[in-house]
């Protein structure tokens, strides 16, 4: 029987990672993808935010897969025909520390697993992992049918779904609320058009989000990335809210598409593929204790998400927790022992590499996310005010104040709600 | 050898992928460069059938075949599969073979092995569907035969195989060694492993060989010693369909279609 010292399941961003940071070490590594390549299961909006990979990878930048360094950062709030939008252009931003970069996850995470593979992890493709194979209660290796490979320690880095962290027991069965559903359109713009349209240069990049009439006011949005010569765009919906109002996100889709904002944004356009992922949107709730006798989890299995509304983090976390996991098994390797408690140093270093301590700092986030008027009443209310403040009709121009004023009390939120409201933000975000 | 159980050959061909095949608009062939390709369809049935008599009687199962370089990826797959080792017998001169040359040189890549009970092919090929080159083995190494298998048991020093023929089955029974060419989709041939995919990665378990090396004559392989040739593939060309589009109000449109429809005589009237 094959035996490892380490099985790393899902070649995804946390995955790939982990298992690069395992063989540099000298960590015999089997790294198992499911798809036929790395990435080709896998998708996000998307932007990564590059600083783990300036730590676990130095000089990264000469061969990985940058479609645009990100400079401008816009949040627009949607109603029906109009849009407010805040745009914060920052050109220092797409370089350093703090660089963030669009890309696609066909290539990114190809490119990644092929650092994991040259490092010395064995990178198997096409075999799904079933389940955790267990001797004595404690995880000693995967199971795929009948097949089993044994291992020390195994990093469940499956994604979303977490099927084995839910078979180890480290999580319920999923729930609607546990989820958004995030969709995408990759459109292709004739070269050139791009950077006109969105006066960019060559490598400069455009993250937008969308809120309100995008995601038809349930809790959610949109979003549109810029990449070399397409758009990423498209919309992230509470799975909650989608099945109680008993929507299709397709249908969404269609009127987010059509909205004169997005419309054109997108002109002349050609859809290039469509594609669809969950999206764990609970944080630090989803997974009390990403560890256990003989397993760590990482990424998004282990629910590592961050939606702040105006920022969406999701690789980076998954990068960071795998280089994390990959730390406390190299301890836990020097004491020769892999049960829990030699494990438990993965809570430190998840805490060290800023994983949960982000998560723990939004910890409000998803709940005052949960409310529901932010999608609904507040993107309204401001396109009404900021559409009377800009009507200049000649019968009378009112100051800002009294206008605001008027369209509270006209809408339909008390105003100590409101206040309530903006006070429980500042708290959360 | 017989203490252990049998050795199986599977003689198996990499062919163009059955969606994607194109035809050459210069040569009139069958293009195989820059397809996608897979292993011949039912040669995953012989390949299953040969894996499921190692399952039950035990012994070993080497898979062989006769192509380009490219084909590896074909021996890699049968490997994770199960099969023990693989061959590859590649040379330019084999190039243009059609099924007699490839009979005579798989029988000799055969013999050179050596040492087997059972040798296994697919009924036919989806690329070119003679279903030669099996009974061509068995000819060669003068063997018995059972063609169209379906179902086969391994007895010791026999099998006794389902065979299917037009109008139902014949069971026969006849000595080892023998070849078996098996049924398309008489079986669910079994995906590749984990532990398969991972014994292909460490490497080592394929070996290549020229003619000169099995000790194959030139004069008897490639397109000048082959008594046919593919001349030109001819593809199909359906005539055009006759369209009608009925537009305007949702409502008016309708009641024009089910007009037409009654006066062609597809609707009642």
């Amino acid at each position: 029987m094959e035996k490892f010292e380490a099985i790393v399941v899902g070649a995804g961003p946390a995955g790939s990672a982990a298992a690069y940071a395992l063989a540099k070490a000298g960590i015999r590594t089997l790294l198992v993808e499911r798809g036929k390549v790395p990435g080709q299961k896998a998708m996000f909006g998307g932007r990564i935010y590059a600083y783990p990979l300036h730590k676990l990878l130095p000089g990264f930048e000469k061969d990985c897969p940058i479609e645009r360094y990100v400079t401008r950062e816009n949040m627009s709030f949607l109603a029906e025909d109009t849009a407010l939008n805040l745009q914060f252009d920052a050109p220092k931003l797409s370089s350093g520390a703090a660089a963030s970069f669009t890309a696609y996850r066909g290539k990114f995470d190809a490119w990644l697993a092929k650092k994991a593979e040259d490092a010395g992890a064995m990178l198997i493709t096409g075999i799904r992992v079933d389940a955790l194979h267990r001797e004595g209660g404690r995880v000693v290796g995967v199971r795929t049918g009948t097949d089993v490979v044994k291992a020390d320690v195994v990093v469940a880095a499956d994604g979303a779904l977490a099927q084995l962290a839910r078979g180890a027991g480290l999580r319920g069965d999923p729930e609607p609320k546990e989820f958004s559903v995030g969709v995408k359109e990759t459109v292709e713009l004739p070269p050139k058009v791009l950077d006109e349209r969105f006066n960019l240069e060559e490598t400069e990049g455009a993250a937008y989000v969308f809120a309100g009439y995008a995601s038809n006011w349930l809790r959610g949005g949109g979003f549109l990335y810029t990449n070399k010569t397409t758009l990423s765009m498209g919309l992230v919906v509470s799975s909650e809210d989608l099945a109680v109002t008993r929507t299709e996100i397709g249908t969404l889709m269609d009127r987010f598409r059509r909205h004169k904002a997005i419309a054109r944004l997108t002109k002349g356009g050609k859809v290039l593929e469509w594609s669809a992922h969950l999206v764990p949107e609970l944080g630090l709730r989803m997974m009390p204790r990403p560890y256990a006798d003989g397993l760590l989890v990482a990424g998004d299995a282990a629910g590592f998400l961050l939606n702040t509304g105006y920022t969406f983090r999701g690789v980076d976390l998954a990068i960071a927790s795998g280089m994390a996991a990959a730390e406390a098994i190299r301890g836990a390797h020097a004491a020769g022992r892999y049960d829990a408690s030699a494990l438990a140093a993965y809570e430190t270093l998840l805490r060290e590499y800023q994983v949960t301590t982000d998560l723990e700092t939004f910890r409000g986030a998803p709940f005052y996310m949960k409310n529901p008027r932010l999608f609904s009443v507040y993107p309204k209310l401001l396109n009404e005010i900021a559409e009377r403040v800009y009507t200049i009709d000649g019968t009378g121009q009112r100051r800002l104040a009294d206008i605001a004023l008027e369209e509270v009390r006209a809408g339909k939120v008390s105003a100590v709600k409101m206040l309530l409201d903006l006070i429980g933000g500042a708290k959360a975000m | 050898m017989a203490a252990k159980g049998p050795r199986s050959i599977v003689c198996i061909k990499q062919v163009p992928k059955a969606q994607e095949l194109q035809v050459d608009p210069v040569t009139n062939t069958l293009k195989r460069v820059g397809v996608p390709s897979e292993i011949n369809p039912p040669d995953r049935n012989a390949l299953e059938m040969a894996l499921q008599v190692k399952d039950r009687a035990g012994g070993e199962v080497l898979v062989v075949t006769m192509g380009p370089p490219v084909f590896t990826s074909s021996l890699e797959e049968a490997l994770a599969m199960g099969c023990d080792r693989a061959f590859l017998l590649t040379d330019r001169i084999l190039g243009g073979s059609d099924t007699v040359p490839t009979a005579h040189a798989l029988s000799e890549t055969i013999h050179k092995i050596g040492g087997y009970d059972l040798i296994f092919c697919g009924e036919e090929t989806t690329d070119a569907s003679t279903g030669h080159v099996g009974p061509g083995i068995a000819g060669h190494i003068d063997c018995a035969q059972i063609t169209y298998c379906s179902e086969l048991e391994y007895l010791g020093d026999r099998v006794r195989g389902k065979r299917t023929v037009e109008d139902g089955y014949e069971w026969w029974e006849c000595p080892r060694p023998c070849v078996v060419t098996v049924n398309f989709l008489s079986n669910r041939p079994r995906p590749p492993s984990l532990t398969g995919k991972i014994r292909v990665k460490r490497g080592g378990l394929i070996t290549t060989w020229s003619c000169a090396d099995v000790g194959i004559d030139p004069g008897k392989v490639g397109i000048r010693n082959s008594p046919t040739i593919v001349a030109k593939v001819d593809t199909v060309q359906l005539p055009d369909r006759k369209a009608k589009v009925f537009r305007g109000e949702p409502r008016e449109a309708v009641a024009r279609l089910i007009e037409a429809m009654v006066a062609d005589g597809v609707l009642p009237g």
